[in-house]
């Protein structure tokens, strides 16, 4: 397979490159160790750590970080900028139809089984319009590079994506350690992303809130493998950061306790998931939740990011229609396009699969972080053997995609530098505007080979570059 | 504020200077078993330090002798010690973690260091660490943490919170130390006034870091009232029971004045009244009331102090 590198074409440096490529060949070896330790003990000792689901291990486990930045040209962003407004504007569209009328599966555009039987359809809130009819506010999308000019999302994160606070932490670190490459390149700034969120966030305060709206960050706590980024967001916000303990409801809105006693709270950017958001509504044994909050919520007395509800649009079974959503609520032509999926509850896409599981990525529809997939090329006969047997208990699971040529981008290895696979997650802000900052999260498959980038699976990050012109 | 950030800052505070407290024992042990003349060696020196901490039976549960080693491990490093310096700086960096928001970079920083050079020590063959350097290590680094927080967190309730910490443990912990030496010197009251009472009070001193600042203060001979005198009454004695509890009542009341007339002031109006009822005494009276019973009162009346704070502040008044 050939695979697009970002920054080479045969032998020649491409545009964007074009200065980075001087910097790795003038950088001494020894250099390059002292920086890389300078950059590790930098994220240490600011504490961004991760921790990985079900490994056990050291909870204070480092995301590998390359130094090598990865960079995109004005033009090439502009065109990915629009694309992925469009897509919010119309998930966000999807979202108001589906607990209203429901007119694109009036139309026959969508399945209603796959709307209204989904996991992650919230009937409890139908027929609720939250403030300027945003219910996703944050939206990452996942996209991955095959030609100079072809992207592919991969999925829609509607509900909390994580991963920002790498964007910024990536950039904080790149223009500390290297100022120069900083007066060298002109790079587009990110770092008033917090600024943004909070706009974004006070834009959607509800009716009843006639002051400057309070708003917090809602967290599970600090075990939680993303509560560094809960706390660095709600630093750079200037907003609490609370856990459902310090939330009660009284009456007709919520209050945070404070050492001077109760606090009323407007927009609640929570980052626990819908199940565990209220137990008097969803899971009765959820300790994170507040009991009550969605009884305030109905009644218009707080908003909260995103709305419950909000993944029934980035669910995999329904990223296949977006671009039908495109076409249907903005009477656009999508700039973005989805990567070619079959879907296993479709008799002959089921029959495909079943013969071509070793060419085809197969992932189930409500998993995440790399986990529950089967990555065909790479996988041994019993690994699809196994895999096979899963899908036949419950094919309605599972989604299968081609493997796609992941672009690669150089990165640092023993070495010198290689080629690496690499994806991209911007944030997509939706409030009274929508508003992207020029780059995003570019994760990295670290080793040789992989097409797997989730940290948990042993990928890294790296700084994401927009030039300016 | 949150409650519960208020609460993990006073907390913050407190597991900090009882960090540096266990140090500080550690140190005192060793001291005292330097002792050149005690008949029976190092054992009840030992037993009355830990009493005075309120740990003596928990050592005895899990070790067998009382080594140098064994006392290291315990108030070093044992994690079923709540009292260990690795667990005071483990649940103070916890809290400091929590509450991120609230602690500027610098602070959250040497909170952070501090952590991971301890995870560095833990991991060093303890016959590669002496117990200068651990207690070392200990007083340098919250010294770093303490330093950071005055050099760079608001002045406001949050800072508040966590002097009112530092100052109710401080005021515990030297109330404690104060009665190893009554434990120490119980069972041989012949003792007092020789050289090895001399010898202990100075061990004593040290331990407080506050050997130098007493002859700076009071010149001449190291005597027992005069040592109690500038451990408990002395204003300008930076840990003495009338100077922690004189900069707690400060913070209570920076607080009665930040949150005004309609807040809960329970807390700061009990700890005035203990301020008040100590500053009322002289070393005589207290000596005469008996320095252990004089501890005893002052001890349960820090808890009292401790309990409403939580009262007044960190439940959020649901």
């Amino acid at each position: 397979m050939v695979y697009y590198n970002e920054m080479f074409e045969g032998e020649s440096v491409r545009d964007p490159y074009a200065r980075l490529s001087e910097w790795v060949e003038t950088m001494p070896e020894d250099f390059r160790q002292m920086k890389q330790a300078e950059a590790e003990a930098l994220f240490r000792r600011i504490g961004i750590t991760f921790a990985v689901y079900g490994e056990g291990g050291d909870p204070d486990r480092l995301i590998p970080f390359d130094m090598m930045p990865r960079v995109f040209e004005q033009s090439e962003w502009r065109r990915l900028e629009r694309g992925i407004k469009q897509r919010a504007r119309a998930l966000n569209a999807f979202l108001r139809d589906v607990y209203g009328r429901g007119e694109i599966i009036r139309a026959g555009r969508i399945p209603a089984r796959l709307v209204y039987r989904n996991e992650a359809y919230e009937k409890a809130v139908t027929g609720i319009v939250p403030p300027r009819g945003v219910y996703s506010h944050i939206i990452g999308i996942d996209l991955v590079r095959t030609a100079k000019d072809e992207f592919f999302v991969l999925e829609d994160n509607c509900r909390t994506p994580s991963g920002v606070s790498y964007m910024l932490e990536n950039r904080e670190i790149m223009m500390r350690m290297f100022p120069q490459l900083f007066r060298q390149n002109r790079i587009e700034p990110v770092e008033q992303y917090p600024d943004l969120l909070r706009r974004t966030l006070e834009s959607v305060a509800p009716a009843k809130c006639d002051s400057r709206p309070t708003c917090v960050i809602l967290t599970p706590g600090h075990y939680n493998s993303a509560y560094y980024e809960h706390s660095f967001l709600a630093n750079l916000m200037g907003v609490e950061l609370v856990e459902g303990q310090d939330l009660f409801v009284d009456g007709e809105f919520v209050y945070m306790r404070t050492t001077q006693g109760p606090r009323r709270v407007d927009v609640i950017y929570r980052r626990i998931d819908d199940p565990f958001l209220d137990p008097l509504c969803f899971r009765p044994d959820s300790m994170l939740g507040v009991p009550g909050l969605m009884d305030v919520y109905r009644s218009g007395g707080v908003s909260i990011c995103s709305a419950p509800g909000a993944g029934v649009a980035d669910d995999k079974a329904i990223y296949t229609f977006v671009p039908e959503m495109v076409r249907f609520y903005l009477g656009e032509e999508p700039l973005l396009n989805n990567v070619q999926t079959w879907t296993l509850w479709k008799d002959e896409d089921y029959k495909y699969v079943m013969a071509n599981l070793s060419d085809l990525v197969v992932k189930e529809v409500h998993g995440s972080g790399g986990y529950g997939m089967l990555v065909g090329p790479r996988a041994s006969k019993e690994e699809i053997e196994t895999f096979r047997k899963k899908i036949e208990a419950n094919p309605s699971n599972y989604i299968a995609q081609p493997t796609l040529s992941l672009s690669t981008c150089p990165t640092f290895v023993e070495q010198g530098i290689a080629p690496r696979h690499v994806d991209l997650r911007p944030f997509c802000l939706c409030g009274d505007r929508i508003e992207l900052v020029p780059g995003g999260l570019t994760r990295v498959a670290l080793r040789e080979g992989s097409l797997v980038v989730n940290s948990s699976q042993g990928g890294g990050v790296k700084d994401t570059w927009v030039l300016s012109e | 504020m949150l409650s519960r950030t208020a609460s993990n800052l006073f907390w913050m505070g407190r597991h900090l200077e009882r960090a540096e407290t266990a140090a500080r024992l550690l140190d005192v042990g060793q001291r005292i078993t330097l002792l050149p003349n005690t008949a029976v060696g190092y054992q009840n020196e030992w037993n009355s330090l830990l009493q005075a901490s309120g740990a003596s039976d928990q050592f005895r549960q899990k070790y067998s002798e009382v080594t140098q080693e064994n006392i290291e491990e315990f108030i070093f490093f044992d994690r079923d010690n709540p009292s260990s310096v690795a667990n005071c700086i483990e649940r103070a960096r916890e809290s400091g973690r929590i509450v991120r928001t609230a602690l500027t970079g610098q602070v959250w920083d040497a909170l952070n260091v501090t952590y991971q050079e301890l995870r560095k020590i833990e991991k060093t063959p303890r016959s590669k660490l002496d117990t200068a350097t651990l207690t070392d290590f200990t007083t340098s680094h919250t010294s770093t943490v303490r330093g950071a927080i005055n050099a760079t967190q608001l002045r406001n309730d949050g800072w508040h919170f966590i002097h009112t910490g530092f100052g109710l443990e401080r005021a515990d912990a030297t109330a404690r130390l104060l009665d190893v030496k009554y434990f120490v010197l119980l069972p041989r009251i012949e003792f007092v006034g020789s050289g090895l009472d001399t010898y202990q009070w100075m061990v004593i001193l040290r331990a407080l870091s506050a050997h130098r600042a007493f002859h700076w203060a009071y010149g001449g001979d190291i005597t027992a009232a005069r040592v109690a005198d500038f451990l408990i009454l002395n204003g300008e004695s930076p840990r003495s029971l009338v100077t922690s509890l004189y900069e707690t009542v400060w913070h209570l009341d920076g607080l009665v004045r930040r949150y005004g007339e309609n807040a809960p002031a329970t807390a700061r109006n009990q700890a005035r009244a203990t301020l008040d009822a100590l500053q009322a005494r002289d070393i005589d009276t207290i000596f005469d009331e008996g320095l252990h019973e004089f501890l005893s009162w002052f001890i349960g009346e820090i808890g009292t102090v401790s309990n409403l704070v939580h009262q007044d502040y960190l439940l959020g008044g649901a």
